[in-house]
């Protein structure tokens, strides 16, 4: 009686037991192992399975959650632990539980495994990744399970991508009628290690069939051309990203140097003052708002604005209005005040650089063709630049404030005697020249350091663009601004970093020399002060 | 190189344009020789310091990673530099699986500026990795976060400790021994003490100051990125190496092989 009960409970068991753990324990028993092959072996068979169960594991194993532990495969997430191959929750942790490390081989490994069981997801975009994964690495293991997918696939974007991974894979195929369409299936591709399979095979030793090889051939001429129009696509995309950056950085000058006629070597520090607003915005973000952390940067837009615009105000009432027409003390005290704003900013925040990330809707990028990829973070700066200029362009030309700019700048004494405020005018363009700075210290925190002396690196820069764009003139700087980007990134290509700088510095002299009102001079009368 | 590090076929040796990276990459050049990696399959990239716009470079390193082999970097950026690097890295979607980054300059203090996330499992070669787990460590960290959190050090609940840090702890201790040892503070008296002293580091091994040419006999760990910014040994010496001061894999240093 007593063994009929036992058999039937043991029944049970193994009923409930397979309805949990299709998973055989067994599988699993080679992480416990200490050689790397094992378990990358392990995570192979995984991805054969290919069910929720061992979907699960590999999930724990990427996310360091995977352990070893009373001689059992567990998922342990630092509070209660899982059986893996059952997902049973066990009663207590074991003591000597280990997390299992990954490296990037394993990495490889499981994203190889995750993209084959994704590659039959109900959802297109989940099936578009693994497919793009799988592409680049075809192998006889993968291959049939590609070819599986093809047949099946509905879906335009995914079929076109797996079209291709079947082409690569086929590209080795005894038959020559396979070869030849994967070479003429190839032609569309716009990725260079495609290049590098098909180059191989002009070789007759390799290549035995004429009509395949000028298959390959023509395939090869079509990337050629292709991958040639994405890298110019890339190479002006990178130097107007730079431009837009030079741009954000001297649109602040172009306002307090170009038309007030302040040499202001403080204005590196307010780009400084900026990016810290936009990392304390961050930080409140991070602490109150949880939820909204990608939206912070929006906050962070118009705070940095006026906060480096405060900051403008109290250096132009405390200091710079002393120094109207003394552009030689203007310099050395700016420089005074420069040195007690990184101080004022170590002191606060530390020595060390703060971490600003970028919101999720700017990381990544939009890949264009084959290896050129445009950086989000990138679109959306120079985005920010143009509609920085625009807003600028609109208050000088537009607004009241923007007509007293412009007459204190070209006769200060007329203007007042016509009743222009000309004190309140310059502290008002002075701030506005500083908030500038500090949207652009906002952009700058995307793309590079925010630390106390980040405002050094620019200081050079923005006189380059507005002295050679022309003195008091905003489409000076903006032409100024893009040319420099784009020369830079020119030659950059062609010579390399460290040349570039030197050449582009040997041509700014040359072009001042020649030309030392800039590339638009102001025209008409002007009361030299 | 070997399948564990993941087979790389293909080097770029990017670095900061002075001395340190020149005399790094002429070694490992030199070294990649030796282990019959040819000239092609090299390339060699300097940046101005303070150099912000890594957009081309990475272009350039993926152009030279798409012609079928593994590719690897070796990267001895300098400082402030790293950030735009590994920021651009991310956003153009080259992984650590795909090209993986192994810096001898990036440590547990220049990460807490940086967004770990698109970094992850990139590598570092250190002496010493705060996640070491032994007493003599955790007595380290313990010591230094309780300094830092009595003396007001900005941001003191999240200071970590590095590889410079525990040099200068060992190197400093080591003095201290030595000025024992020799019972005087005298110069040359404490340089002739200093020799063949050994210390109980916090990377778990004792270590010893080579009797000729005074530098630490020290291990050699390999850590991957992980998402919080600290590292993940994934590699490591079985014991503290001898340092060479003249690389034995440049012509010319031969008769120096033995200081």
């Amino acid at each position: 009686m007593r063994s009929l009960i036992t058999s039937v409970l043991l029944g049970l068991c193994c009923l409930f037991g397979s309805a949990h753990a299709a998973l055989d324990p067994a599988v699993l028993q080679g992480f416990a192992s200490e050689d790397f092959g094992e378990r990358l072996a392990v995570i192979g068979q995984l991805g054969q399975i290919g069910d929720e169960d061992a979907r699960r594991v590999l999930e724990a194993l990427e996310n360091d959650s995977l352990a070893i532990g009373g001689g059992k495969v567990l998922i342990y997430d630092g509070e209660k632990a899982i059986d893996a191959a059952s997902g049973v929750a066990l009663e207590a942790v074991p003591e000597d539980i280990d997390t299992l490390t990954v490296n990037n081989r394993m990495r490889t490994a499981i994203e190889a495994a995750k993209a084959g069981m994704a590659l039959f997801s109900t959802d297109p975009t989940v099936r578009l990744t693994a497919a793009t994964r799988l592409r680049d690495g075809v192998d006889a293991t993968t291959l049939p399970l590609l070819e599986k997918a093809l047949a099946s696939e509905q879906d335009a974007a995914v079929h076109e991508v797996l079209t291709l991974a079947v082409s690569r894979g086929n590209l080795g195929s005894g038959e020559a009628a396979k070869r030849l369409s994967a070479a003429i299936a190839l032609a569309d591709s716009g990725d260079p290690s495609v290049l590098a399979l098909l180059e191989p095979r002009l070789d007759a030793s390799v290549e035995p069939d004429a009509a395949v090889r000028a298959a390959v051939a023509d395939a090869i001429r079509s990337i050629e051309r292709r991958l040639a129009v994405a890298g110019a696509i890339g190479t002006v995309f990178t130097g107007l990203s730079l431009g837009s950056i030079l741009l954000l950085a001297a649109l602040g000058l172009a306002i307090t140097y170009g038309v007030m006629g302040v040499i202001n070597m403080a204005h590196g520090e307010l780009l400084m003052v900026g990016a810290y607003a936009t990392y304390v915005i961050q930080g409140l973000f991070q602490k109150y708002l949880p939820g909204m952390v990608d939206g912070y940067l929006l906050a962070a837009i118009p705070v940095s604005f006026l906060v480096a615009a405060l900051v403008g105000v109290l250096m132009e009432r405390t200091v710079i209005r002393f120094l109207y027409g003394r552009p030689l003390e203007s310099l050395l005290a700016t420089w005074g005040l420069s040195l007690v704003l990184i101080q004022t900013a170590r002191t606060l925040f530390g020595p060390q650089n703060v971490q600003v990330d970028n919101p999720s809707w700017m990381s990544g990028g939009i890949a264009l063709l084959g290896d050129t990829v445009l950086p989000w973070n990138r679109v959306v700066i120079i985005g920010f630049a143009a509609f920085v200029l625009v807003l600028i362009w609109l208050m000088m030309q537009k607004t009241r404030l923007g007509m007293f700019v412009r007459a204190v700048t070209q006769n200060r004494s007329m203007a007042g005697c016509v009743g222009v405020p000309t004190a309140r005018v310059d502290t008002l363009a002075f701030a506005i020249g500083a908030g500038v700075a500090g949207l652009g210290g906002c952009a700058l925190s995307q793309i590079a350091n925010v630390g106390p002396a980040m405002g050094q690196g620019y200081i050079v820069d923005a006189f380059m663009v507005v002295v050679v764009g022309g003195v008091g003139q905003l489409a000076g700087a903006v032409w100024a601004a893009m040319g420099l980007g784009l020369i830079a990134k020119f030659l950059e290509g062609w010579t390399g970093a460290v040349v570039a700088k030197i050449v582009v510095l040997v041509f700014i002299i040359v072009f001042i020399q020649k030309r030392p009102q800039g590339l638009f001079a102001l025209k008409g009368r002007f009361v030299e002060s | 190189m070997s399948a564990e590090g993941g087979s790389a076929k293909r080097f770029v040796l990017l670095g900061t344009d002075y001395v340190y990276p020149r005399t790094t990459n002429k070694i490992l050049r030199a070294f990649l020789h030796s282990k019959g990696v040819k000239d092609e399959d090299i390339m060699e990239e300097y940046t101005p310091f303070g150099h912000s716009d890594y957009q081309t470079i990475i272009a350039n390193i993926k152009k030279f990673a798409s012609a079928g082999k593994k590719t690897a970097v070796v990267s001895t950026i300098n400082g402030d530099s790293n950030v735009p690097f590994y920021k651009e890295l991310g956003n153009a979607g080259l992984k650590a699986t795909d090209v993986p980054v192994v810096a001898f300059s990036v440590g547990e203090e220049e990460l807490r500026g940086v967004d770990t996330k698109p970094l992850l499992g990139h590598l570092a070669a250190w002496n010493y990795f705060m996640t070491i787990k032994n007493p003599v460590n955790a007595a380290f960290i313990k010591k230094y976060q309780d300094w830092a959190k009595k003396n007001n050090v900005p941001n003191a609940d999240t200071v970590v400790t590095n590889d410079p840090m525990e040099a200068t702890y060992v190197g400093i201790h080591m003095w201290a021994q030595a000025v024992e040892k020799a019972k005087s503070t005298d110069t040359d008296k404490v340089i002739a003490a200093m020799g063949g002293q050994t210390f109980k580091a916090p990377s778990g091994f004792t270590l010893t100051m080579d009797k000729t040419n005074h530098h630490l006999h020290k291990p050699v760990y390999i850590g991957e990125v992980k998402a919080d910014g600290q590292f993940n040994v994934v590699w490591k010496t079985k014991e503290p190496i001898r340092a060479q001061p003249w690389s034995p894999f440049i012509a010319g240093n031969e008769s120096k092989q033995g200081l």
